[in-house]
């Protein structure tokens, strides 16, 4: 119980701001999103990489911050969902997207499904519906039955 | 038709922007100067006696406080849910594996769980008992009364065996669900805030703020004017936080009164699942009989649920599948008994539908068996039977006209092409594609059984700048009540949507409004502020009208009030000046509003009365595919019509009932929580699954309006009721499709398997 707890000096880029931080080398990105840079934003849904509610983008691409180590984050970017923004600086299109839809209910999973659509668009701005179905296979949403959050990440496409 | 400017208008969500942008605060958002963290040691056992509990090991980790044991309830040490039998903490036997036992408080939330690991319970085993049938058996272990009966209930009427004995065509059938897990994704929480007074403030991810309030006022023996809970946004609800919320709370405020600090406990996904509240599994046994005109004539039921541990609400979900065990059909003798079993397992509540939906997957199986004996069309042989305005139900209840249940079914036959599917599943190789029908009723409300409760109350301000705060007592949680009680605020008021604000529960600022469950939410707390915002609302039209006369308006025309204006005679004013009129002439501007339901009825004896205030109702369609090599079934299309009323927003309303459906098909299909010797032994979601987006179907789904007389704005209660039937239409598709009639829900792969075997 007395051993030492190893640090290490993250560098990296958060929602387009460097930061620098002596951090537990144990330490979890999800943790270090939450804890140590208080953007709570990002949910903790399961802590076992199982519903996605904690998917932020890791030099662009969906991760579970829950399964990811933050020293693992060394020299690269991090986009939390208080970093996805529109081109004009407010709201991103799939955020628009899924107020108007009626794509957010409880809200818990819309943060890891909104990171998800933005990764899975931004790989493949003409995926179909069966590709985003796919995609969002691992973000778990027990409120909407899904229809809304599908027909959501479709609109988003055109308003990319 | 009364014109309406925002009642059954799609409007914005309310809560939507925050959400989207991850600002929303939920339990685990909040953090307080000082605050410390809780983590629940828990019982490895089904049941235990507690020898001793250690924390020798426990105080070595760096950051640990102390723990919290039931020595440290100044309170009464019992949870005040319906029976009282559930302490806070116990003290000398833990009855189900997974029980909190005693909580460590550690200055972090990773050394709190490190901590509790490092635990000590000394305990002896005690003999348990895990099936819910055997627990009923005369010579099994006594864990609850001298029966472990925790409740029971009868529906009696007519002359049953007289009635099988001379009917042309009886069915009857076994069946059995399983539980369900709710898998909100957001899991339980609390963070307890001492007050300087001696007080607690405690922020409470919940269903029920009030059952928050009973609990923590208990546990720490305090007046209740010294105890406030702040709802925090809630993520996701569907009953399970609907009681143990209020358990979790009072944990983390007996923390936070004996560290004097704030005090946040976070359940884990693991620890949600093995202690926090589940749908109950459902054993039933039910039998019909039919003369030869192929009317239902008499209806038999034993219906028996796993009430687990503790009876926390098992009395009321039994007594709500009780009333609803025959289905929506004129039966003029029925012999209802029914059950909830004390179990050494985790105890079940509340669940979307509520002991409905087992019963349905039941009675609304065994309905198609009758049909076929019968050899009419099961649709048809449902129209032939069905409740209608005027009809008494098994309870001796006469519907009133809001009853769209011959129209929902109508509507579901025609929009699935029911009547020629039904015919000619369609066989591609070995895929075969059938069609399964059910119907359902709901009552809205606590009904006769909760009657108590079943009152709301609402404060609505109107500020000098025209803005409106409107303080309920039931909670948002995902459904939408934000938002459909500002569009009732609009409404009554004639106030621009946008500048009607409802908040979040704050138990200090509304009298009890009883539990957010039973789909109660609109009717309630909008009639309660339907009843407060009457009263300003004429101050607000008396002074409109003074204002267009004062301005020249022609009194000869009527003055029309719609979305936010006052115009008559050519001249117009908005709510925005009427409000400061109305506050320059020091108009009172603020009322309480509250709202009881009509009076409801139930004789014990014989079950007979008045058992809910209003139903509303339901039917389903559904097209499944089935792989006769494998016996694996994908639901490809729901159709589903309801009659909730009047529909407030219909976009929220198409959210809820998409969500209920898939909540209910995942139910059908998929969900299979497994018990071994006590202890639960999948509690995740790698190993209990539930539908994602790979697995939804296609949705078609209708609204038919029944006006409501009593509703606010002629609405009914809609939450729970499209989940009901969903698992019996999958089951009767199945069915339709291959032959295999499946009496357990989930429809696993192996069990269709095993039927299409048999032939």
């Amino acid at each position: 119980m007395t051993s030492k707890t190893a640090t290490f000096g993250l560098s990296c880029l958060v929602n387009g701001h460097k930061v620098e931080r002596e951090i537990p080398s144990s330490r979890s990105l999800l943790d270090f999103i939450r804890e140590d840079l208080g953007l709570k934003g990002t949910k903790e849904g399961c802590g076992e990489g199982e519903c996605g509610a904690c998917m932020v983008l890791v030099d662009g691409l969906a991760v579970n911050s829950c399964l990811m180590m933050a020293v693992q984050l060394h020299g690269k970017e991090l986009v939390t969902i208080e970093g996805i923004k529109g081109k004009d600086g407010g709201l991103h299109p799939l955020q628009k997207t899924f107020m108007a839809e009626g794509a957010v209910q409880c809200g818990f999973c819309t943060p890891g499904l909104i990171i998800a659509s933005e990764a899975l668009l931004r790989r493949n701005p003409k995926a179909t519906l069966e590709d985003i179905k796919l995609e969002l296979a691992g973000n778990l949403c027990r409120c909407t039955g899904y229809e809304k959050v599908l027909s959501a990440v479709e609109k988003a496409k055109t308003a990319k | 038709m009364e014109k309406l400017s925002f009642v059954g208008k799609s409007l914005p969500r309310k809560d939507a922007l925050i959400k989207a942008t991850g600002r929303a605060q939920y339990a685990a958002d909040r953090d307080f100067a000082g605050m410390l963290h809780a983590a629940a040691v828990r019982s490895p056992r089904p049941r235990i006696k507690i020898l001793s509990i250690s924390d020798k090991a426990a105080r070595r980790v760096p950051g640990y406080v102390t723990l919290v044991t039931y020595k440290d309830i100044k309170g009464v040490n019992k949870w005040p849910v319906v029976m009282q039998d559930y302490p806070f903490l116990p003290q000398g036997e833990a009855r189900f594996a997974g029980e909190t036992v005693a909580l460590v408080v550690a200055d972090s939330a990773r050394a709190a769980k490190k901590a509790a690991a490092l635990v000590e319970i000394k305990y002896k085993e005690l003999p348990s008992v895990a099936d819910p049938l055997k627990a009923l058996e005369k010579g099994s272990v006594k864990i609850y009364g001298k029966d472990n009966i925790v409740s029971s209930f009868v529906i009696k009427k007519g002359a049953v065996d007289k009635a099988f004995e001379k009917a042309a065509f009886t069915v009857e059938g076994e069946f059995s669900t399983n539980y369900q897990v709710h898998a909100y994704l957001e899991t339980q929480g609390a963070v307890a805030v001492p007050e300087a007074d001696g007080g607690m403030t405690v922020h409470s991810s919940t269903q029920c703020p009030f059952y928050v309030l009973d609990a923590v006022a208990a546990a720490l023996a305090l007046p209740y004017h010294k105890v406030k809970i702040l709802q925090t946004v809630t993520g996701g609800g569907f009953g399970g936080k609907e009681d143990v919320p209020a358990l979790v709370a009072s944990h983390a405020a007996l923390c936070a009164a004996k560290t004097g600090r704030p005090v946040k406990l976070i359940y884990g996904r693991k620890e949600d699942f093995q202690s926090m509240s589940k749908r109950h599994p459902g054993w039933a046994r039910v039998a019909y009989a039919a003369d030869k005109n192929g009317r239902i004539t008499a209806c038999r039921v034993k219906y028996v649920l796993d009430g687990g541990a503790y009876s926390t609400l098992s009395p009321i979900v039994l007594w709500r599948g009780t009333v609803h065990a025959a289905g929506p059909y004129k039966i003029a003798n029925v012999d209802i008994q029914t059950y909830a079993a004390a179990t050494n397992k985790v105890p079940c509540g509340a669940f979307r539908g509520f002991g409905q939906p087992q019963i349905c997957f039941a009675q609304e199986s065994l309905i198609d068996e009758l049909a076929e004996k019968v050899g009419v069309d099961p649709v048809q042989f449902r129209l032939n039977n069905l409740l209608a305005p005027g009809d008494k139900t098994i309870t001796g209840q006469k519907l009133n006209s809001s009853c769209g249940l011959k129209e929902v079914v109508q509507a579901v036959k025609r929009r699935s092409g029911w009547d020629k599917k039904v015919l000619s599943p369609k066989r591609q190789g070995d895929v075969v594609t059938g069609i399964g029908f059910s119907a359902t009723y709901y009552g809205v409300g606590l009904g006769a059984k909760g009657r108590y409760l079943d009152r709301a109350g609402a404060f609505v301000n109107v500020y000098k700048d025209s803005s409106v705060t409107v303080n309920v007592g039931n909670t948002e949680m995902g459904q939408g009540a934000l938002t459909v009680l500002a569009q009732i605020t609009a409404e009554t008021l004639n106030a621009p949507y946008d500048s009607v604000r409802v908040e979040e529960v704050d138990s200090s600022k509304v009298p009890d409004s009883g539990p957010t469950v039973a789909s109660r939410t609109t009717l309630m707390s909008g009639n309660a502020i339907i009843e407060a915002a009457t009263p300003i609302r004429e101050r607000v039209f008396k002074t409109a009208y003074d204002m267009l006369i004062a301005e020249g308006a022609d009194a000869s025309k009527p003055m029309l009030a719609a979305g936010g204006l006052f115009s008559m005679g050519g001249k117009v004013v908005d709510f925005k000046k009427v409000a400061a009129g109305c506050w320059d002439r020091r108009q009172k501007m603020s009322e309480q509003g509250w709202y009881a339901a009509p009076r409801t009825t139930f004789k014990m004896e014989d079950g007979q009365g008045d058992a809910y205030v209003i139903y509303s109702y339901s039917a389903d369609a559904a097209e499944v595919e089935v792989d006769l090599r494998t016996g694996v079934a994908k639901v490809k299309k729901i159709w589903a019509a309801y009659d909730v009323g009047k529909i407030v927003n219909p976009r929220l309303a198409m959210g809820q009932a998409q969500g209920g459906i898939l909540q209910g098909m995942s139910w059908a299909m998929f969900e299979n929580l497994v018990y071994k010797n006590g202890i639960m032994v999948n509690p995740n979601f790698t190993d209990y699954v539930i539908a994602t987006t790979a697995d939804k179907p296609e949705y078609d789904i209708i609204f038919i309006e029944k006006p409501y007389a009593e509703g606010p704005y002629k609405a009914k209660g809609m939450g729970e009721v499209p989940l009901i039937g969903v698992a019996p239409a999958v089951a009767n598709a199945i069915k339709n499709a291959c032959g295999a009639r499946v009496r357990s829900v989930p429809l696993l792969p192996e069990k269709i398997w095993n039927e299409i075997k048999k032939g």
